[in-house]
C-alpha cells in the first residue's frame, strides 16, 4: 500500500498537468475564433515586426513656445497610458521642438489613437446657464475646419463683470458680452479642438455631446476642481441603491485630500440651490473642453469619490479612467502623420537568435545526458513541457495584454532555460544525496523532493517577487521583461511539481531505475552509497581512514582536522558503548 | 564521467573539500581587485557609452526614395561619419528614417549629403532634426525605484525565511558585486549600453539572487542540524554546505551559460546581430560571476558575519581545543605502542 500511494499521486499530478495544457490550448483555439487577428504564433514587438509611427504635433493656440519639459512630461504620460492598455513595448520620444513620435507595433485603431493623443484635461465647473444647442447636429468630418478655441467676443458689449463675483456660481460672471457670445455659440466649433482653452479662473462656454450630436450648451463658472487633484480613477458598472448593477459604465474618481475638500465645499454650495435654482444646482464635468455630463447636486459629497456617468462603453470608460489616473497632457496634440514602419532588426536577427538558442538547447541536452544519464531525459522532457506551456501562455498574453516578443524577450526566454533546468538539477542532486545516505530509490525520491521543494519555493519566490515589483512599478520595456520573468517562474514551479516529480515517482518504481542501472544516473554504487552499510546514515570514518592514506587528501588541512575530530568522536562513542 | 560522480560523492561526504570559507581573505582581495578594475577601466575609457535610446540623437528623414533598401543608408552614414551607429527604418512606401548618435553640425551636414547622394535625391529631400531618447528619464526613474523596493523586500523576505538578517546582507553584497563587475565589463570593453543590455542586467540580478538563495538554503539546512554538540565549527558547516552544493552550482552554471554562450559566440560572431551581442554579453558575464560569487563571496561573508557571535565563537574554541587534545592523545597512544 505504501508503494501505491506515490504512484497514485503521481498519476493525479500528471492528469492535472494534462488538464492545464489542454485548457490553455482550448483557450487559444477560442481566441483564434473570437479574434480574427489572433494566430498560433506569438505577436512580435516593434524591433522584430515593425509597426506604425505616429507623429503628434503640439498645439499651442497663441503661438507660444513649447518647452522641452512639457514635451518630456507628455511623453511620460503617453507612455503610462500605453502601458495601461497592455505590454506592447511602444517607443515614444521627442522629435525636434514640438513633436512627439509614438511607434507602436501593429496598426492602432481609433480607440488607441484617442487613448494616446487626447489631452484628458478634466475640470469640474458649476453650471451658470444652459440652453438648447444652436446647431443640433454637428456634421461632416471637419478635418479641415480650423475653429478657434475661444470665440472672439464682440467689442461693443461690456466684457468685464460689473461686480466682483463672490463665488464661482455668481451670475455676475455672465457679462453682456458673454451672454451674446453664448447666444451665438455654435457647438460645431468645438468639433476639432483638443482642449477648449479658457483660463481656469474665467467662465467657459461649451456644449455637451452625445456621439457627435450636441444636446445642450452651457455657460460654466470658473474651475472648482481640476484633474490634477485626482489621486486614482477606475472604471466600473454603476450599481443602484440596492446594489444591483444597472449595466451602465462609469468612471470612479478618488480625489486627493485637497480635491476632496474642494469638492465638498463646491457640492455644499451647489446643494444650497436644490429648491431654489435648478440650473445652478448642477455642476459640469468638462473633459478637454466639452461637457461629459452635468448632474444635479442631490447631496453634499464629502468623501471625495464622485462617479462620472455619461455615454460610456466598457472600453471608453477604461480609457478615460486610465487617462485621468496618469494626468492630463500638458499640451494638446494633433496627429500629424501615421505611417507604417519596418522593423529595425528584422528577420535575420530573430533567426540568429533562434538558431543560437537551438544550438544552446542541444548543448544543454548533451550536458544533461552526460551528467545525469537517462535521468537527463527527464530534464529534457520537463523543458519541453515547460516550453509548450510557455508558448501557450505567451499566445494568450498576446491576445489579452498585447504582449509582444522583442529580441530581448527572446533572449530572456533562452536564459529561463537555465533557471528552469536548475529546479531539476537541485532536485536530482537532493535525490542523489539521499541515495548516498543509503536510502532506497523510492524513499530517496520522496525525501529528496521534500528538501528540494523547500529550496525551489524559496528561490523562485525571490524571482517572482522581483517580477511582481518590476511589473507593478516600472514602465516601458522593463514591464515587458518583468512579465516574461514572472510567467516563466510560475511555469517552472508548475512543471517541476506536476511533471518532473511525478515522472520520477513513476520511474522510481521501474526496475531499470530502482535497481540502480549504471545508465540510470541514480546508481547507488556510483554514488558511493555502498561504502557505508545499508542501515547506517553518514558514517564517514571508514572511507576517511582509507583515503586518508592518499597523498592528495593528506595535503588538505581541513581533512586532517576532520580526521582529528572524528578520532575524538570515535573515542567518545567507544566510551559510551563501554558504559552501557 | 564516473570521475565527476565520484567528485560529487567526495564533496558530499567531505572527503574532498575546497576551503571556500577559510580562504575568504583571498576571495575578498580578488573581489576587491575586480571591483576596482570595474570602476577604473571604464573611467579610463571615459565612462560608459550609452546608446541613442538613452541619449537621443540625430534623425534624418529621406522622402521620395526609389529604393527602400536599408543597407544603402547604413553604408552611406558609416562611410561619411564613422561611428555614428545608424539605425535605419523604412517609413511608409517611399521614406527612410535614419537615427544616429548625436552628430555635430558639420557631421550632420556631411551625413545628410551622403544620404542624398546614396539615394539619388536632392539634399532638400533629406531633413535632419534632433530626436529625444526612447528610453527616457521617466523609465530609468521608475526602474530604479522598482529596483530599490525589490532589494529591500527581497532582503526582508530572506531575513524572515532564513531567520537571520546576516544572510540578507551577504546575499545583497554579493549581488552588488555581480552588478558592478558585469557593468564594468561593459565599460571596459566599450560596449554600448542599450535597453537590451539593461534588461540583461535585470535578468542577472534575478539570477544572482536566485543562485544565492539555493546555496543558502543548503547552508541553513546544515547549520540548523548542528546542535551545541556538533563536531564541526560554524564555518566548517557553511563550507561543507557549499561543497555539497558545488556540483549543483557547476551544473546549473553550465546549463544556464550554454545557451547564452551560444547566442554570444555563434549568434553574434557568425550571424552578426548587434542587439543579441549586447544582451548576451551581460547575461554571460553575469551568469558566470553570479554563480561563483555565491560560492566565494556570499557564503564566506555569511560565515564571517556569524563567526563573531559569542555562542558560535565559544563552540568553535571548544572544538578546536578538543581536536588538539585528541591529536595529543592519539600521538601518545602511538608512542606507548
Amino acid at each position: 500500500v505504501a508503494r501505491t500511494t506515490p504512484v497514485k499521486k503521481a498519476w493525479r499530478s500528471l492528469a492535472w498537468l494534462g488538464v492545464i495544457i489542454v485548457a490553455l490550448a482550448g483557450l487559444n483555439v477560442y481566441a483564434t475564433f473570437a479574434d480574427s487577428d489572433q494566430t498560433w504564433s506569438p505577436k512580435l514587438a516593434l524591433d522584430l515586426e515593425g509597426g506604425t509611427q505616429l507623429i503628434l504635433e503640439a498645439q499651442v493656440s497663441d503661438g507660444s513656445a513649447v518647452t522641452q519639459e512639457q514635451l518630456a512630461q507628455a511623453v511620460s504620460i503617453i507612455r503610462q497610458r500605453v502601458d495601461a492598455s497592455g505590454v506592447s513595448e511602444a517607443e515614444i520620444n521627442i522629435q525636434g521642438d514640438r513633436n512627439v513620435v509614438v511607434s507602436l507595433p501593429g496598426t492602432p485603431d481609433d480607440a488607441t489613437l484617442d487613448r494616446i493623443q487626447s489631452s484628458a484635461k478634466l475640470e469640474f465647473r458649476p453650471v451658470l446657464a444652459t440652453d438648447a444647442p444652436t446647431t443640433s447636429a454637428v456634421g461632416g468630418d471637419g478635418t479641415d475646419s480650423t475653429a478657434s478655441p475661444t470665440p472672439t467676443p464682440s467689442v461693443s458689449l461690456e466684457s468685464e463683470p460689473t461686480a466682483v463675483p463672490t463665488d464661482a456660481s455668481d451670475y455676475s460672471y455672465i457679462t453682456p458680452a458673454l451672454a451674446d457670445q453664448f447666444t451665438n455659440f455654435d457647438c460645431a466649433s468645438l468639433e476639432n479642438v483638443d482642449v477648449n482653452l479658457a483660463p481656469t479662473d474665467e467662465p467657459l462656454i461649451t456644449c455637451e455631446f452625445e456621439g457627435s450630436t450636441a444636446v445642450a450648451k452651457y455657460i460654466l463658472g470658473p474651475v472648482e476642481i481640476s484633474g490634477e487633484r485626482i489621486a486614482d480613477s477606475t472604471n466600473g458598472v454603476v450599481t443602484n441603491s440596492q446594489g444591483v448593477s444597472t449595466g451602465q459604465w462609469a468612471v470612479n474618481i478618488v480625489f486627493d485630500s485637497e480635491g476632496t475638500q474642494q469638492f465638498a465645499d463646491t457640492t455644499e454650495r451647489l446643494y444650497s440651490y436644490i429648491d431654489t435654482d435648478a440650473t445652478r444646482n448642477r455642476f459640469a464635468i468638462v473633459l478637454d473642453g466639452s461637457v461629459i455630463s452635468a448632474p444635479s447636486t442631490n447631496a453634499v459629497i464629502s468623501d471625495g469619490k464622485p462617479q462620472i456617468t455619461g455615454s460610456f462603453t466598457q472600453e471608453s470608460s477604461k480609457t478615460l479612467a486610465d487617462q485621468l489616473k496618469f494626468g492630463a497632457l500638458p499640451i494638446g496634440f494633433q496627429l500629424q502623420s501615421q505611417e507604417v514602419i519596418t522593423p529595425t532588426l528584422g528577420d535575420s536577427a530573430l533567426q540568429s537568435g533562434i538558431i543560437a538558442g537551438l544550438i544552446g538547447l542541444i548543448l544543454v541536452i548533451i550536458y544533461s545526458l552526460i551528467q545525469y544519464r537517462l535521468l537527463g531525459l527527464v530534464t529534457v522532457a520537463s523543458l519541453v513541457v515547460a516550453a509548450v506551456i510557455t508558448y501557450e501562455v505567451l499566445l494568450i498574453l498576446g491576445w489579452r495584454a498585447d504582449y509582444r516578443l522583442s529580441l530581448a524577450g527572446v533572449a530572456g526566454l533562452i536564459v529561463s532555460i537555465g533557471l528552469t533546468a536548475d529546479s531539476f538539477i537541485v532536485y536530482f542532486e537532493r535525490i542523489r544525496d539521499e541515495l548516498r545516505d543509503g536510502r532506497v530509490l523510492v524513499s530517496a525520491v520522496e525525501a529528496g523532493w521534500k528538501r528540494a521543494l523547500r529550496t525551489i519555493y524559496a528561490a523562485k519566490a525571490v524571482n517572482l517577487l522581483s517580477a511582481i515589483i518590476l511589473f507593478w512599478l516600472a514602465v516601458g520595456n522593463v514591464k515587458g521583461f518583468a512579465l516574461t520573468l514572472g510567467v516563466t517562474t510560475v511555469i517552472d514551479v508548475l512543471v517541476v511539481v506536476l511533471f518532473t516529480h511525478p515522472t520520477l515517482q513513476l520511474l522510481a518504481t521501474t526496475k531499470f531505475f530502482s535497481s540502480g542501472h549504471k545508465a540510470s544516473g541514480l546508481d547507488p554504487n556510483a554514488l558511493g552509497a555502498i561504502y557505508r552499510g545499508r542501515a547506517q546514515f553518514r558514517s564517514p570514518v571508514l572511507p576517511a581512514a582509507k583515503t586518508g592514506a592518499g597523498r592528495e587528501a593528506a595535503r588538505r588541512q581541513t581533512i586532517a582536522e576532520r580526521k582529528a575530530a572524528e578520532a575524538a568522536d570515535g573515542s567518545s562513542t567507544t566510551k559510551g558503548g563501554k558504559d552501557s | 564521467m564516473a570521475s565527476f560522480a565520484k567528485f560529487g560523492n567526495d564533496l558530499y561526504t567531505g572527503e574532498r573539500s575546497y576551503d571556500f570559507v577559510g580562504k575568504r581573505k583571498l576571495w575578498y582581495l580578488i573581489a576587491g581587485i575586480l571591483i576596482a578594475l570595474s570602476i577604473l577601466l571604464p573611467a579610463l575609457r571615459g565612462g560608459f557609452v550609452f546608446g541613442i535610446e538613452f541619449t537621443g540623437g540625430s534623425l534624418f528623414q529621406i522622402t521620395d526614395v526609389t529604393s527602400t533598401d536599408q543597407d544603402i543608408a547604413s553604408d552611406a552614414v558609416d562611410e561619411a561619419v564613422p561611428g555614428a551607429n545608424p539605425h535605419v527604418t523604412t517609413v511608409g512606401t517611399n521614406g527612410i528614417r535614419v537615427q544616429t548618435d548625436q552628430l555635430s553640425e558639420d557631421d550632420q551636414r556631411v551625413a545628410r549629403d551622403a544620404l542624398a547622394a546614396a539615394y539619388g535625391v536632392e539634399s532638400d529631400d533629406v531633413t535632419s532634426s534632433f530626436v529625444g531618447p526612447t528610453w527616457g528619464a521617466d523609465i530609468t526613474e521608475s526602474a530604479i525605484r522598482a529596483l530599490v523596493v525589490f532589494l529591500v523586500l527581497a532582503a526582508v523576505f530572506m531575513a524572515i525565511y532564513f531567520r537571520t538578517w546576516k544572510m540578507s546582507v551577504a546575499a545583497i553584497v554579493s549581488l552588488i558585486h555581480d552588478i558592478v563587475i558585469t557593468a564594468g565589463v561593459y565599460g571596459a570593453l566599450g560596449f554600448e549600453i542599450t535597453p537590451s543590455a539593461v534588461i540583461g542586467f535585470l535578468t542577472i540580478l534575478g539570477y544572482s539572487l536566485y543562485d544565492t538563495v539555493v546555496v543558502f538554503d543548503k547552508i541553513r539546512e546544515n547549520t540548523s542540524e548542528d546542535g551545541p554538540m556538533a563536531t564541526r565549527t560554524f564555518g566548517e558547516s557553511v563550507n561543507l554546505a557549499v561543497n555539497q552544493t558545488l556540483v549543483r552550482s557547476i551544473n546549473t552554471g553550465v546549463v544556464a551559460a550554454l545557451p547564452v554562450a551560444a547566442i554570444l559566440f555563434i549568434g553574434s560572431a557568425l550571424l552578426g546581430a548587434g542587439t543579441l551581442r549586447d544582451i548576451a554579453l551581460s547575461l554571460f558575464v553575469g551568469i558566470v560571476i553570479g554563480t561563483y560569487s555565491t560560492i566565494i563571496i556570499a557564503a564566506p561573508l555569511y560565515a564571517h558575519l556569524r563567526e563573531g557571535e559569542p555562542e558560535i565563537k565559544k563552540h568553535a574554541a571548544r572544538l578546536l581545543a578538543n581536536r588538539k587534545a585528541a591529536a595529543a592523545t592519539a600521538s601518545t597512544t602511538v608512542d606507548a605502542k
